[in-house]
């Protein structure tokens, strides 16, 4: 069943790589001590928790000291802002910007309930911030400033080192949801002065249910589950051994494939960007072309609505993908971050998404580039819209 | 991921009806694309002008929209204009064997396309004499949702066709309070008026729109929930606390705790701050005393 499935969503999850199901096993079958226990029978597991942190420690340019296990990527966006607000209470501001991941944005809403003043970058047509407007907005009174190292929707890089120093400058910690980058990018956090990056393993092959904060050495940190002393006190709850080793599997296969796969990704994602904007007229390309993550393809399709191309997708050839449409959530405003490029409502509706990842093919591409133009045709003549 | 009924997966795959029809006797055009779906119905009338005959549409919109236009048209075909006066969006439901909640807004613009393309046959064929169709723009068919441009009529007839007792089953059925949220107030009103107390004590509408109307026990919840979520973090903030001891009515019984309780300026938090930030999460009726000791 799964065979016949042409999965090119891998921005929302990403298939369990064997080498790394493999690695997860035992630990949820052979090795099920606590790693806390003293007797010889834990070893494996509190070692394959060490090892995993080495693991993706290289990954992403950090010491093992740095990393912290958690349970998500939501999890450690919630920590590292809550974290700064925390160790600073002097500081009442978070800047972060509009296209954020809602793990961002709501903590944000939340926390001005309670008081903190927020600000939130704006973006041009192309999802790109403007850094002067952050200059403008870092001042004495700002906590934390939290910008995104890749969105998941369009692909678009953030300047995260350069607002990182320009955090610094006025003394405010800088955090980066680096949700959709790290396994996809290289990423050398030593000697950067980002201080907190958040992390999802299911987005580069690991299982749901596990994640990492990176927190630089020495910077001020608080909790946010209170408990045991695991993860050096600083995240409670008996360790996800297998998801950790899962990870650190992860990691070590990101790390091995990374360089040759980044251009296998970008490859197979422009031909699918140059075969459907030369098939499918008035369609057009959302995002930042010169600053995107290789993975990822935002297109939209003038005058017909997301669900619908979805479904139609599904239906001809079990091609699974996403849509920034109001329909496909169930609410009835359509993606956030589309909505802050200003994006025309003729289009904002048709917007899909592609994203990549080391098991799609050529063959994906051709079948997408086969039956796409067909489905536009179809939902067009269907459409009150684009005729004269 | 949407559970689709086969039978909307069809008239969505396959849809019946699909086009312009040049010399039609009613054109009805609903929706637009701001609001993400929007739909154009053609209708052409038998000689006698008694029968529809032919129906064509076209649609922008998701499966369930695309699905409920076609329904639309194969429900239309042949009937009398009497009989197709009588349809409702259930009906379309119906046909298409349920959509899902979120979704029947999408029956709902089917029925508001055949209104308005009715609407176009009474101007072209005044001779015919068709009941109804008086519009009046200050009464009922005043737009109450400017997000969706949803008159007080629509959401009157989606609330009395589909019995709904919530604010959030109104913006699900017709869009009505969808977007900015502004006019939920005026949707539970609307409500309030249709269906008496029975909805306000429904369990379902435990969270109310922002000023409306408060049962006691949605009351009880809202200040619980504001002072656990707001009140108590904020006096932590500056080392205090405070227990929430009672709610009698509209008057709130607090008991300062931490450096607050021994604060000489305790009273004025009292009443500047915590009642402030009840009255304006909760209800503007609310007063706030201190329980000392
Ligand atoms: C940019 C970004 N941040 C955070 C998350 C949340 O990660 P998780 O699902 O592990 O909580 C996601 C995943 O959807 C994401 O794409």
């Amino acid at each position: 069943m799964t065979n016949e499935i042409v999965y090119v969503d891998n921005n929302a999850t990403t298939c369990v790589a064997p080498e790394v199901f493999a690695a997860m096993q035992p630990f949820l079958t052979e090795y099920y001590g606590n790693p806390s226990s003293v007797y010889p029978f834990s070893g494996p597991a509190a070692k394959a928790i060490e090892q995993a942190r080495v693991s993706l420690a290289a990954l992403v340019g950090a010491t093992t000291e740095e990393i912290i296990f958690t349970s998500c990527g939501s999890e450690s966006d919630s920590t590292a802002i809550m974290s700064a607000l925390a160790t600073q209470a002097g500081r009442r501001k978070i800047l972060t910007t509009m296209v954020e991941h809602p793990a961002v944005l709501n903590v944000c809403r939340n926390l001005q309930k309670q008081g903190i003043h927020v600000d939130y970058l704006r973006v041009d047509s192309q999802g790109r911030i403007d850094l002067d407007e952050a200059r403008a907005l870092i001042s004495s009174d700002t906590a934390l400033v939290t910008v995104m190292f890749a969105n998941n929707e369009i692909g678009n890089l953030y300047p995260v080192w350069e607002l990182a120093e320009m955090a610094h400058a006025k003394g405010a910690l800088f955090h980066t949801d680096a949700v959709q980058a790290v396994g996809k990018i290289p990423i050398n956090l030593s000697g950067s002065a980002i201080d907190f990056l958040s992390l999802s393993g299911h987005k580069l092959h690991a299982p749901k249910g596990i994640g990492a904060l990176y927190r630089r050495r020495f910077v001020p940190f608080a909790p946010f589950l209170a408990g045991g002393h695991q993860e050096h006190g600083q995240r409670a709850g008996t360790e996800n051994v297998a998801g950790i080793a899962a990870l650190g599997k992860a990691a070590e296969l990101a790390q091995q494939h990374l360089a040759a796969e980044a251009v296998q990704l970008a490859a197979l994602r422009d031909r699918l960007q140059a075969g459907l904007l030369a098939s499918c007229p008035d369609a057009m390309v959302n995002g930042d072309l010169q600053h995107r993550l290789p993975n990822t393809l935002n297109i939209c399709f003038k005058y017909i609505e997301g669900e619908a191309i979805l479904l139609r997708l599904y239906q001809a050839g079990k091609i699974c993908a996403s849509s920034g449409s109001a329909c496909t959530t169930g609410s009835l405003e359509p993606s956030h971050v589309l909505r802050a490029m200003g994006l025309d409502y003729q289009a904002l509706h048709g917007s899909i998404r592609f994203s990549f990842s080391r098991y799609n093919t050529d063959q994906d591409v051709e079948l997408i580039l086969a039956v796409m133009p067909g489905i536009v045709k179809a939902l067009r003549e269907l459409s009150p819209f684009g005729r004269n | 991921m949407w559970n689709y009924s086969e039978k909307v997966m069809d008239h969505f795959l396959n849809p019946r009806n699909v086009g312009e029809i040049v010399a039609a006797d009613g054109v009805g055009e609903v929706g637009n694309i701001v609001c993400g779906d929007a739909m154009k119905l053609y209708i052409k009338l038998s000689a006698d002008k008694q029968h529809i005959d032919q129906v064509g549409f076209q649609t922008f919109g998701c499966a369930s929209a695309i699905a409920s236009a076609s329904a639309l048209t194969e429900m239309l075909r042949g009937k009398s204009l009497a009989e197709a006066a009588a349809l409702t969006n259930q009906d379309i439901a119906h046909y298409l064997g349920e959509l899902p909640e979120e979704k029947m807004h999408c029956s709902v613009m089917g029925m508001e396309a055949f209104q308005a393309a009715m609407h176009d046959i009474r101007k072209k064929h005044p001779e015919l004499n068709l009941p109804g169709g008086e519009n009046d723009l200050t009464g009922e068919d005043r737009i109450v949702c400017q997000c969706f441009s949803i008159s007080e009529r629509k959401i009157k007839e989606v609330v009395q066709q589909n019995h709904l007792t919530t604010v959030e089953h109104v913006t699900h059925y017709c869009k009505a309070g969808g977007g900015c949220g502004g006019c939920k107030g005026e949707i539970q009103s609307i409500l309030d008026k249709l269906n008496g107390s029975a909805a306000a004590a429904s369990p379902a509408a435990a969270r109310p729109a922002p000023g409306a109307p408060l049962t006691n026990l949605q009351k009880m919840k809202l200040v619980q929930e504001t002072f656990d979520e707001v009140i108590r973090p904020g006096l932590m903030k500056d080392g205090g606390d405070a227990e929430l001891v009672d709610i009698d009515g509209d008057t709130v019984y607090v008991r300062l705790q931490g450096r607050c309780a021994s604060c000489p300026s305790a009273t004025q938090t009292l009443k500047h701050w915590v009642e402030a930030k009840l009255r304006e999460l909760v209800s503007t009726a609310l007063a706030v005393e201190e329980v000392k000791g």
